[in-house]
């Protein structure tokens, strides 16, 4: 299984590294979101109760994970974009593949491009919004597990809508509802993390873990009957 | 069963014994509520007359979020397990009517409300995760409606209805302690003072929307039985006229 | 064998299967298999023995793709009755079992643009099991073991792209080949490559069912004609009378489109 997600994990990178999809098209797009966050609440309106912080910074963890998401959903449909051109998902199907292992290997790939991205986006909210950073370990939690959530809940239903051509509208509808609870999760765990107490984090971080196990067990057991189908 | 759908198929009529039964409970059952509901029940000591919307809300939302789409859940597991058609078209008709009861909750939620809060929408965590899973069974019933091999749109519904249910308990109970940390007043009858009379109405609330539910499953399965039966009669046909086109074939090829 | 000095990656099986001379490759009774309610295959009856070449012909629509996708267990069968390789098509283990062992060139080569043509055949050889040794020779066979290797597939031609498809296959050593209209898109030299290839996967113990509207030169490839029409075959004689120009031809409705 972990042989066969390796298999094609290397595969969508390596698309990756040719296409420069990620890089050329999603991450500007990212960046472009945080950039018209900051249109939309203006970055000079203070906090009432603290007039010496800006609003902006205080709403950043929120804004930098819905950044992350939408990002996350072009992500998701490249992809599943790149196996539904040439039939290549009957192909798959027609491998000896383990189906657990081309969900893991699917939600690798996507694990690894968002982490990249956030990188880069967290990077860029720092710049643009400002925030301390005040717990380190928190933060790291957070986004690792918020990551795996996003990865794998968001390969499970992009795998649902694959092969269809209302894919790119059907994938929104379909994840972010789901991924609701992780976008409030990860907000608050990373409020925590930023401005403190880290007390106040570590069960949303908790919280984040769980569902990412829930949803990569669900993509483990149904992948197999996805890929059966005929 | 067989026997009455059979012989309901060939009428074209989605009812039975059954679903009269079921009919006339219901419309009994919503003329007591709007009796006790409206005119029996006191108004309540903080909420007044608006306290009384909680006799549709609250079973509303029970019945669609909880019943409805755990009828869903139940029968996606089912097909899944032995692909039964019978389940995957309940599940899809209880998840279309829990829609509507879970749009109902949002609507009867918000109108309550405007007189308590002042405004429609308060970040209410039962109102805003309600939203969420209405959100989340409409992407359902959008998985239904894809121009999809039955067989294959049948499976992957059923992952999602499944999937969708346990969300559906994760989504609510996310948002309940998310808001939680900040407020107290929420949309709950157990925070009212409770009168007996105000109880009653609100089980018999309860029963009467049940009853509303299991009579439009009845009725709604029914039709989506009926059209499945269309489908697999005219099989038959489409074979027949499938077939046939090889006669033409042969005959442009000289054979035969 | 054509080139008795080539290690001959195309030879057939990886293990021969025992497969007794009662024991048909395909044996479809009654299949019915329904596209969106469309019956593509109105019930089917076919035969097909290990070691023939079985070309379907027939106009288009005809069934013969959904024939063809049936037996590599990707369509469903939804009425009848259908055995491939001793596997059961109506069933779970048996349609995933039917899957590995069969190679299936369809309408679309199920390449992956960005990647060059070894990265395509090296990643599908991996993902289906094959030996990593049987990757080279059959690049050099198809004749894609040079300049174009490095090629991303992007930049190939509909030919070139059908020689990087039938190199993965080759890699696969499948016990029943499947070939959706092998010689479409390919040059003289390609077509006469593909039946180079099914007669060697043949004497290696393979068994193939392929169909083309290249009705002249299929003939005189396949053991056996079968006619498809309406969604089922029509059983022809078991030995083709072939001969180039032959009345049966039926070039006047078959159109290659």
């Amino acid at each position: 299984m972990l042989r066969d997600a390796w298999l094609i994990a290397s595969k969508d990178l390596r698309v990756e590294w040719s296409s420069k999809v990620l890089t050329g098209q999603v991450l500007p797009f990212g960046v472009l979101v945080l950039i018209l966050f900051g249109f939309g609440i203006s970055p000079d309106r203070r906090v009432v109760e603290a007039p010496e912080r800006a609003v902006l910074e205080q709403v950043a963890p929120g804004l930098f994970w819905m950044a992350v998401l939408l990002s996350a959903l072009l992500a998701l449909g490249r992809s599943f974009a790149i196996e539904s051109v040439d039939g290549n998902l009957d192909a798959l199907k027609l491998t000896g593949l383990d189906p657990a292992g081309i969900f893991l290997g699917k939600g690798l790939a996507v694990w690894l491009e968002l982490v990249a991205l956030e990188v880069v986006l967290g990077a860029g909210a720092f710049l643009l919004y400002g925030a301390p950073l005040g717990h380190p370990g928190l933060l790291a939690v957070t986004v690792a597990a918020t990551t795996t959530s996003v990865a794998a809940a968001g390969t499970l239903y992009a795998a649902l809508a694959s092969g269809l051509r209302v894919r790119d509208t059907l994938v929104p509808l379909l994840v972010l509802p789901v991924l609701a609870p992780v976008l409030l999760g990860a907000t608050l765990a990373t409020e925590a993390a930023l401005f403190g107490p880290a007390g106040d984090g570590w069960p949303w971080a908790g919280f984040l873990g769980a569902f990412a196990l829930l949803y990569l067990g669900a993509g483990i057991l149904s992948f197999g009957p996805l890929l059966e189908e005929t | 069963m067989t026997q009455v759908e059979t012989a309901n198929a060939t009428r074209g009529a989605t009812s039975s014994k059954a679903t009269r039964m079921l009919g006339v409970l219901s419309a009994v059952g919503v003329a007591a509520l709007l009796l006790f509901g409206l005119i029996l029940s006191p108004p309540d000591v903080a909420q007044a007359d608006s306290v009384r919307l909680f006799y549709i809300h609250v079973p509303s939302a029970i019945v669609g979020l909880y019943l409805a789409f755990g009828v869903t859940c139940l029968g996606s597991i089912i097909h899944l397990r032995n692909g039964s058609v019978f389940w995957d078209l309940l599940a899809g008709a209880a998840a279309e009517i829990g829609v509507v009861f879970a749009g109902f909750t949002l609507v009867t939620g918000m109108l309550w409300g405007r007189p308590t809060w002042g405004v429609y929408w308060q970040w209410d965590p039962r109102l805003t995760s309600t939203s969420l899973s209405f959100l989340l069974f409409l992407g359902y019933l959008a998985v239904r409606r894809l121009d999809l091999d039955p067989a294959v749109r049948s499976k992957r519904a059923a992952i999602l209805g499944i999937i969708g249910f346990l969300n559906l308990i994760i989504v609510r109970q996310s948002v309940q302690w998310w808001r939680s940390l900040h407020q107290g007043s929420t949309l709950n009858p157990v925070d009212a003072q409770i009168d007996g009379l105000m109880l009653f109405s609100f089980f018999l609330g309860l029963i009467a929307l049940t009853s509303v539910f299991f009579w439009l499953l009845l009725h709604r399965f029914r039709v989506a039985w009926m059209e499945h039966q269309i489908e697999a009669a005219s099989v038959t046909t489409a074979l027949a006229a499938r077939r046939s086109e090889a006669a033409d074939y042969d005959g442009l090829a000289g054979n035969t | 064998m054509t080139q008795p000095g080539n290690p001959s990656p195309e030879a057939g099986p990886t293990s021969a299967r025992p497969t007794a001379a009662s024991l048909p490759v395909v044996a479809l009774d009654g299949a019915v298999t329904l596209l969106g309610g469309f019956p593509a295959l109105a019930g089917a009856d076919l035969r097909v023995q290990p070691g023939e070449i079985v070309l379907l012909e027939g106009p288009n629509g005809a069934g013969k793709s959904t024939l063809l996708r049936l037996c590599a267990g990707l369509a469903p069968l939804q009425q009848g009755s259908g055995r491939v390789l001793d596997n059961d098509l109506s069933d779970r283990v048996g349609r995933r079992r039917v899957r590995r062992a069969v190679g299936l060139l369809g309408h679309q080569t199920s390449l992956y643009d960005e990647l060059t043509v070894e990265q395509n055949v090296r990643f599908w050889a991996r993902a289906n099991r094959a030996v990593d040794t049987d990757i080279e020779p059959a690049l050099e066979r198809l004749g894609i073991g040079g300049r174009l290797r490095d090629v991303p597939v992007s930049g190939l031609s509909a030919g070139q792209r059908r020689r990087t498809a039938l190199a993965v296959i080759v890699c696969r050593r499948p016990h029943l080949w499947l070939l959706d209209e092998p010689h479409a898109g390919l040059d003289r030299a390609g077509r006469d490559l593909v039946d180079d290839l099914v007669r060697q996967a043949v004497a290696h113990g393979a068994t193939v069912m392929l169909s083309s509207h290249e009705l002249d030169r299929a003939t005189e490839l396949a053991t056996r004609i079968v006619t498809v029409a309406g969604g089922r075959p029509l059983e022809r004689g078991p030995s083709p009378e072939p001969g180039p120009g032959s009345a049966r031809t039926c070039t006047g409705s078959a159109d290659a489109a």
